[in-house]
């Protein structure tokens, strides 16, 4: 296992990792002064392609080559994705509280990067500390001449602001969350055009996740080779993941991808707790299509593996359940979840979670009906043609094909436990 | 700073322009002086709209439509104490729903309403980031982890008791939480002043003194 690279200084230095003082005394912003007065622009651009990173926010999609995609007009944005909200995931909570001058040096790198003289992070409402933490990051950063004009000494110049959102799920996604930095409803924008062409206030901008961006000083510094050698293929770098539900050690581990979901469960999250059997994982948040311990305790925990497996590495969050796990109960609060949050522009999402949370309900209440089974395939059939994974789309963002995860896995993995639940329903034991 | 907000505290005057300096865009500035001006009129009223809506350039209803699509703008009074219970995938399978019957049993309010003496609103929400340490909840957005019933309960007590005027995590995550998603790391000397969330520029942070 290589050695962290996110969460070396708070492990460390836990009481005051925040500080500007103590991230320079542990090597902080020298990766931007090798940027600012060593590399051009486009050789920085190099490195982060060289990296092979994934961006860390869900969809998987290298950063170097999004990039690479920012159209030449000016003025242009980098906005920061800091919106957590899927279900399960909370590791850039902590690198915004813990370690904010890391996310801020891969900023002000980044926007260097990519010409950019105004950068956003949008932080989810329910995260204040970690925009009080940034904010007096940022503070400290103007006053040390690491954000402002000319920094540090040099001819280029940024601007930061950090903005709160109001508590909805779905500006995590990219154009949802640009229509809700430019005080609008939070609804998903079509793509194309993409937001590396149009995005901010129609002008080019690049939106990425908090973790890719934490990982910038450290590739830069030591090489986007350095970083590329530090995993499998195709799932390079060190990778935050956040572990909850029945397990003896939940938390945040900064792993190298590779090893098995055995080793992952039953090593580094400790088990299941009370001594229990493990039921089944969802191995990337709330939207992915869930795995079970006869068919994938033995896949490998890479972003590529996963996703042959018909699921999703998302922005690594891993939700485990015991035996005792009533599923049908689960896929619900699963489902309402994506209910509660649809913004309501498409109608297969809008009507469609809402019917699948409804359906679902009255199972659990006693009160299923022998067709529900078929009628809740046939909801999501729908929402998502076909009920593969990636989904197809009938709508404008994935939000909804979301919500048909929790109902295929249930329905696919332990259908007689959801007949048996259904009062009329022939029990098949299949 | 325009006449529009004259009869605004001059401290959130004076937040309102740097906010709106902060932005290419006057339109962006929308959802941060929301949360200003429901400290200014203790939640999102007309009133306020239309104050964001003239400093903004934008109609009311276009206002309206943006503070209606998020849950964090509360556009009735809430209590002094906005208790969320999250009750998302990872806090159900580690016994939120029964931390939030506690609550509600406690504060005299159940989900989305307000307790009859005004101290407590209660919600239950979803995911808020904090699911290493589920079951979780926040009060004014600011967050407690591993909570019981029992404690959840207790933490009502709490503060219709002592009735801090700055709730800060630390002090009810030592009172009454368990199990964190992770090291906290020092104590964060800020926490929130109204059921608004704590945050410098916005005006709702304070400190304990």
């Amino acid at each position: 296992m290589s050695e962290p690279i996110l969460t070396k200084r708070m492990v460390a230095h836990p009481s005051d990792s925040h500080t500007l003082s103590r991230y320079l005394d542990t090597g902080g912003y020298v990766g931007l002064r090798k940027a600012l007065f060593d590399m051009t622009r486009d050789d920085v651009i190099a490195e982060v392609k060289a990296s092979n990173m994934r961006g860390r926010g869900g969809a998987g999609f290298p950063t170097g080559v999004k990039w690479g995609f920012l159209a030449p007009a000016t003025p242009r944005y980098l906005v920061v994705n800091c919106d957590e909200s899927e279900p399960g995931t909370f590791n850039d909570r902590e690198l915004t509280e813990r370690d904010p001058h890391q996310l801020l040096e891969g900023i002000i790198i980044s926007s260097y990067a990519l010409g950019v003289q105004q950068a956003f992070v949008y932080i989810r409402g329910e995260y204040p500390k970690a925009a009080r933490r940034l904010q007096r990051a940022a503070d400290e950063a103007y006053e040390a001449g690491y954000l402002g004009t000319n920094i540090q000494g040099s001819d280029y110049s940024l601007e930061l602001t950090i903005h709160l959102g109001g508590g909805a799920y779905i500006c995590g996604e990219e154009t949802a969350l640009l229509n809700s930095l430019e005080g609008r409803r939070g609804e998903p924008r079509l793509k194309p055009p993409f937001p590396a062409v149009e995005g901010l206030y129609a002008k080019p901008t690049i939106v990425n996740n908090v973790e890719s961006i934490a990982n910038i000083p450290w590739i830069v510094e030591n090489s986007g080779a350095a970083y590329a050698a530090i995993g499998p293929e195709r799932s390079a770098g060190m990778k935050m993941v956040s572990v909850s539900g029945h397990v003896n050690k939940p938390g945040n581990y900064e792993i190298e991808l590779g090893m098995t979901w055995r080793d992952f469960i039953f090593d580094i999250a400790g088990g299941i707790r009370d001594g229990l059997e493990l039921k089944a994982w969802i191995p990337g948040g709330a939207s992915a299509p869930w795995f079970v311990p006869d068919v994938h305790l033995d896949t490998p925990f890479t972003i590529d593996d996963v996703a042959s497996n018909g699921s999703m590495l998302g922005a690594g969050a891993v939700i485990v359940m015991d035996e005792n796990t009533n599923v049908v109960a689960a896929a619900h609060r699963l489902v309402y979840f994506f209910a509660d949050e649809s913004c309501g522009q498409c109608t297969p999402c809008r009507e469609g979670t809402t019917w699948l949370a409804d359906v679902l309900k009255r199972i659990l209440d006693g009160r299923g009906r022998p067709e529900d089974i078929d009628l809740l395939l046939s909801i999501s059939e729908s929402i998502s043609p076909g009920l593969k994974w990636p989904p197809m789309m009938t709508t404008i963002c994935p939000l909804g094909p979301s919500a048909v995860s929790p109902v295929t896995s249930i329905t696919r993995w332990f259908r007689p436990e959801i007949e048996a639940m259904i009062p009329g329903s022939e029990v098949s034991h299949g | 700073m325009t006449q529009a907000i004259s009869h605004w505290s001059q401290a959130s005057q004076d937040r309102a322009s740097k906010i709106l300096e902060s932005y290419p865009e006057p339109r962006s500035a929308i959802m941060p002086l929301l949360y200003v001006a429901s400290l200014e009129y203790e939640y999102v009223s007309l009133d306020a709209m239309t104050d964001v809506a003239e400093l903004t350039g934008v109609t009311p209803a276009q206002v309206q439509s943006v503070a209606t699509f998020y849950t964090m703008f509360k556009r009735e009074k809430v209590g002094t104490y906005l208790v969320s219970v999250c009750t998302s995938i990872s806090c159900y399978l580690m016994g939120a729903d029964d931390v939030l019957e506690a609550v509600e049993e406690a504060s005299g309010a159940i989900h989305g309403d307000t307790s009859p003496d005004g101290s407590f609103s209660v919600e239950h929400v979803e995911c808020i980031g904090a699911c290493g340490g589920a079951p979780a909840v926040q009060v004014n957005y600011e967050l407690v982890e591993g909570i019981t019933p029992d404690a959840g309960k207790k933490l009502i007590e709490w503060l219709r008791d002592t009735r801090p005027e700055v709730v800060l995590a630390d002090e009810m995550q030592q009172l009454f939480g368990g199990q964190r998603s992770f090291d906290w790391g020092s104590t964060e000397p800020e926490g929130a002043i109204a059921p608004v969330p704590a945050f410098g520029p916005y005006g709702s942070a304070g400190t304990d003194s």
